[in-house]
């Protein structure tokens, strides 16, 4: 009898929890994987698709599935250090690999820029920015639109007649960085 | 509040606020001296920029002559302060030069070469400012160009817009950095002005009280600012402790009315508006006289002059201009340091042709001995060691030390925790420090760093949501790609299986045009084949030959005809009249094969018609005339079996046909009375000149009747053929007829009349030879 009543309490507690828990998690569900997010927010959003992924969140949603964290070269060493923090891993120097062109060589800021005798008017330039920041059309010359140029380079490679190049942003007193502890360097014979 | 505020003041009581620092004035170097015109320089270099905000829209070009106070920008935005031609000569170069930054960068200036006759533009004084409306000052202020002159150049026009209740204007004269004293000489040089400008301010603002607050270094200019405001209740002027730096616009709100603006807060959250000194001096005389801000005081000072002095500065003077006329002691010295602004917040300048702007009120020239730091190339800089006077003295109330090894650091959030966007610049911490750290230097850093990632984090988000925009965008296009070839698939297919009238036609048309097709390889092939029957090659049939051939077996039957007329004249009017008829059926008959078929069986029919002919004339029997209609109805229909194809142009041929034959009955008749008047029987060629003449109008008519029996029957083949075309022009009232056989008539007679003349002149040409 005492054994019977045990399992009937016991029983009944363990179904209350049960149901405490069912509810829980249907009620209190999360919807979206939040890492993703944070993952993605540390990322640069060049969109230019160097780690191998088409975008920077696809990247994100990547590396949250245990993908390599040293694939995003516009973001540099930087990123990886953020992102290695987040995920709680080893930081890793970038993976050379999934560096296209000099993008990650200069510190300046590059853009795309359409050299407008040589354009022919293809529109490829067009299809292959991943954020929509050339405009022209068929036949008309097209150009880049500085403010929303990533500079991914994503562009250069498909254009016909080569007349897209990435140039540094010039540097002028509203991006000018205080640089006074910089100490020259002199080269010794 | 506000009450007990200005009762404090009444009695002298000013709060005070943390830290700050007495560094030695050395104000003594200018203050004594009046400000200095200056000739004019021989050009001016003027930067499109020269305030917080963008630059405005050029108005001139290179070669354009400008007179003084003439607009050179144009402003298309309230960010935007134009600037003005400082005095009257020719724009030479408008190109990129070293502007007064610390980064020694170059910005988009105006090169002015200056002609020296100082011509002002037409100018309008305004002599009572109640006549304008507050718009109209506030236009006035913005065209002008007037930006705050103490510093930070903020667009005076949209500080002065504001209509809150505004509890106190503060009109900054404090002037604490040392050596300067370009605002302390406008004070004792220029009182009422400023007074004036100060009236203009308070009829925009109506605030509750104006302050002056003056620093008690300056006495004169106390006491002339006193006199100047002696009538007026609601201006008071406010005599603060001299200390560093009492300017900062908190620290004088907070030694004046005893409230801190808070962080990230600005003083008209307050109810506070302050404007310096030189800004009211400016306001005057934009709305009052109409003159831009052109003009400004610069304290060129420093040991290293021999005559240190204020001037009054041109917009765009270089600094080498200004030191040459306060004549530089040592300026061989290549290491002279140069400094724009004070000796506190100021910054070497990369160029001596840097040029003066709305912002900029002083130029130090130091000596080695007054200044040593600022000759020494490499920073005596050492470790911290965390003493704590920086702190003691930051006015903001902040950790200096802290901050800087955040900043060290590049920790940003750590940066942001400790407020280091409150900081002021001021360097307190720097001058007080014993390890001689640039502190202001790294924040200086920090704060770009921060505000270019902030800029990046917005780029970035930017780019995201772009991104996004396209994916979904391109995403869609895709769907309804597929959609709309989903939809023209179904369509087809639909329009293919119904059984819609529409459909059936269309499907039949097809199978008709496939069949057309069919058949014509059929009968081409034929046709290659030698022995091939004439009657199945009638899709190949040379129309023209056939109609030809079928004309010359109608003369031919049309002859004997006339000839059997002419011998059955004795015959009743009436049997040659049935018999005529029989005739016409029975050449309508006839005909109406023959444009289909080739000339062979043209030819046959032709024999069987005169044959027929023949046989009716002998007999005029009904009978037999019906035996013949019945063969030829026979004909007719072996014809129809092959032409079946095309019947619509059997029909068109039939109707030609029958208008021909009509046409030919007319002229039988014709033919006949004409014999039966003359009753002689005349040759045939007569009669067929005869049958041509009604119908050719061409002048040599004549020529045609010749009795040369070879010509004629040329002719008359020539005839023949033309007879055909006309009798299809006559046949027009013959319902069987449309338009377009009209048309066809009418280039069919033209062709026709073309031949005929030609073959009549060729004939008028044999005639003159022989």
């Amino acid at each position: 009898m005492n054994i019977l009543l045990a399992i009937l309490v016991l029983g009944s507690i363990a179904a209350i929890f049960g149901a405490l828990l069912g509810f829980a998690s249907v009620r209190f569900k999360v919807d979206a994987d939040p890492i993703v997010e944070q993952l993605d927010a540390l990322l640069p959003q060049t969109q230019c698709g160097q780690c191998g992924y088409p975008g920077c969140k696809p990247y994100a949603q990547a590396v949250a599935d245990g993908e390599a964290i040293n694939k995003c070269a516009p973001g540099g060493e930087d990123t990886i250090k953020k992102i290695a923090d987040l995920m709680g891993v080893e930081v890793q120097p970038l993976d050379e690999s999934h560096v296209k062109g000099d993008v990650a060589q200069s510190n300046r800021p590059k853009v795309a820029f359409v050299i407008e005798e040589d354009c022919i008017g293809c529109t490829k330039c067009i299809q292959a920015c991943p954020v929509d920041a050339i405009i022209g059309a068929a036949k008309q010359m097209h150009t880049i639109i500085i403010d929303e140029c990533t500079g991914c380079d994503l562009c250069v490679a498909p254009c016909p007649v080569d007349c897209i190049e990435m140039r540094e942003l010039p540097e002028t007193i509203h991006n000018w960085q205080w640089d006074l502890t910089s100490i020259p360097v002199k080269q010794l014979d | 509040m506000v009450e007990s505020v200005v009762e404090r003041i009444t009695r002298g009581h000013f709060w005070d606020f943390h830290g700050g620092i007495h560094p030695p004035e050395q104000k003594f170097l200018t203050s004594s001296k009046p400000i200095k015109q200056l000739s004019l320089p021989k050009q001016l270099i003027i930067p499109l920029q020269q305030h917080i905000g963008r630059e405005g829209d050029l108005l001139v070009t290179i070669g354009d002559r400008v007179l003084k106070g003439q607009a050179l920008t144009l402003s298309t935005n309230p960010m935007v302060v134009p600037i003005h031609a400082p005095t009257s000569g020719t724009i030479s170069a408008i190109k990129m030069s070293v502007i007064a930054h610390p980064s020694g960068l170059s910005q988009l200036c105006i090169f002015l070469d200056v002609d020296g006759e100082d011509t002002w533009r037409k100018r309008e004084l305004c002599h009572d400012i109640e006549q304008l409306t507050n718009h109209q000052i506030i236009e006035k202020i913005a065209d002008a160009g007037i930006a705050g002159m103490g510093g930070a150049g903020f667009p005076t026009h949209i500080k002065v817009n504001r209509q809150p209740d505004i509890n106190f204007l503060i009109i900054n004269g404090a002037e604490c950095e040392p050596y300067i004293t370009a605002d302390d000489l406008l004070m004792m040089e220029q009182s009422n002005a400023i007074v004036d400008g100060i009236k203009i301010i308070d009829k925009l603002l109506t605030p509750a009280f104006i302050l002056i607050a003056i620093e008690d270094n300056k006495p004169k200019a106390i006491k002339a600012l006193q006199q100047a405001t002696a009538s007026i209740e609601k201006i008071k002027v406010c005599v603060v402790p001299t200390k560093y730096p009492t300017g900062g616009e908190k620290q004088l709100i907070q030694i004046l009315t005893g409230t801190e603006v808070t962080s990230g807060q600005l003083p008209i959250h307050a109810g506070i508006v302050m404007q310096n000194v030189a800004t009211c001096f400016a306001i005057n005389e934009a709305v009052r006289h109409d003159t831009p801000l052109i003009r400004r005081v610069v304290t060129v000072t420093g040991q290293a002059l021999n005559k240190p002095q204020n001037v009054w500065a041109l917009l765009g003077t270089p600094i080498n201009f200004l030191l040459e006329q306060c004549s530089v002691q040592n300026i061989e010295n290549e290491n002279q340091p140069v400094i724009m602004g004070g000796p506190m917040m100021g910054f070497s300048v990369s160029s001596e042709l840097v040029p003066i702007v709305k912002t900029s009120n002083c130029i130090l020239v130091p000596s080695k001995v007054e200044m040593p730091s600022a000759f020494e190339k490499e920073s005596k800089e050492v470790e911290c060691i965390r003493c704590g006077q920086c702190s003691d003295v930051c006015p903001s109330q902040l950790l200096p030390q802290e901050l800087q090894w955040s900043a060290k650091a590049k920790d940003h959030a750590q940066l942001k925790k400790l407020n280091l966007s409150d900081c002021i610049d001021c360097g307190a911490c720097a001058y007080v420090c014993p390890s001689q750290i640039p502190l202001v230097h790294y924040y200086r850093i920090a704060k770009a760093e921060i505000r270019e990632q902030q800029q990046l984090d917005l780029k970035a988000e930017k780019a995201k949501i772009r991104f996004e925009a396209r994916k979904l965008r391109l995403e869609k296009e895709k769907i309804a790609r597929q959609e709309k070839h989903k939809k023209a698939a179904a369509a087809r297919k639909a329009a293919m299986n119904k059984a819609t009238p529409e459909a059936t036609g269309a499907k039949s048309a097809v199978a008709a045009a496939l069949a057309r097709v069919k058949a014509k390889k059929a009968s081409k092939a034929q046709v290659d084949t030698p022995d091939a029957p004439a009657d199945l090659s009638t899709e190949v049939v040379d129309d023209q030959k056939s109609q030809v051939s079928a004309a010359i077996a109608r003369a031919k039957a049309k002859k004997q005809l006339k000839a059997e007329a002419a011998t059955k004249l004795s015959n009743s009017s009436d049997d040659t009249n049935k018999a005529v008829d029989v005739d016409t059926v029975e050449t309508k008959t006839t005909v109406t094969q023959q444009p289909t078929v080739d000339d062979k069986k043209a030819k046959i029919a032709a024999a069987v018609a005169k044959a027929k002919a023949k046989k009716l004339s002998k007999n005029a029997e009904v009978t037999d005339t019906d035996k013949v209609t019945d063969n030829t109805l026979a004909d007719k229909t072996v014809a129809e079996k092959t032409v079946n194809i095309d019947d619509k142009k059997a029909k068109v041929a039939a109707a030609i046909a029958k208008a021909k034959s009509k046409a030919l009955a007319k002229a039988n008749a014709k033919a006949e009375s004409l014999n039966e008047e003359k009753i002689a029987a005349n040759n045939v060629s007569a009669t067929v000149t005869s049958n041509v003449t009604p119908t050719d109008h061409s002048p040599s008519n004549s020529a045609q009747a010749i009795p040369e029996d070879i010509v004629v029957t040329e002719n008359a083949e020539n005839s023949d053929s033309k007879n055909q075309n006309e009798s299809l022009a006559e046949s027009t009232p013959t319902p069987a007829m449309d338009k377009k056989a009209k048309i066809a008539a009418a280039i069919a007679k033209a062709k026709a009349k073309k031949k005929l003349k030609e073959a009549s002149s060729v004939e008028n040409n044999d005639q003159d030879s022989v």
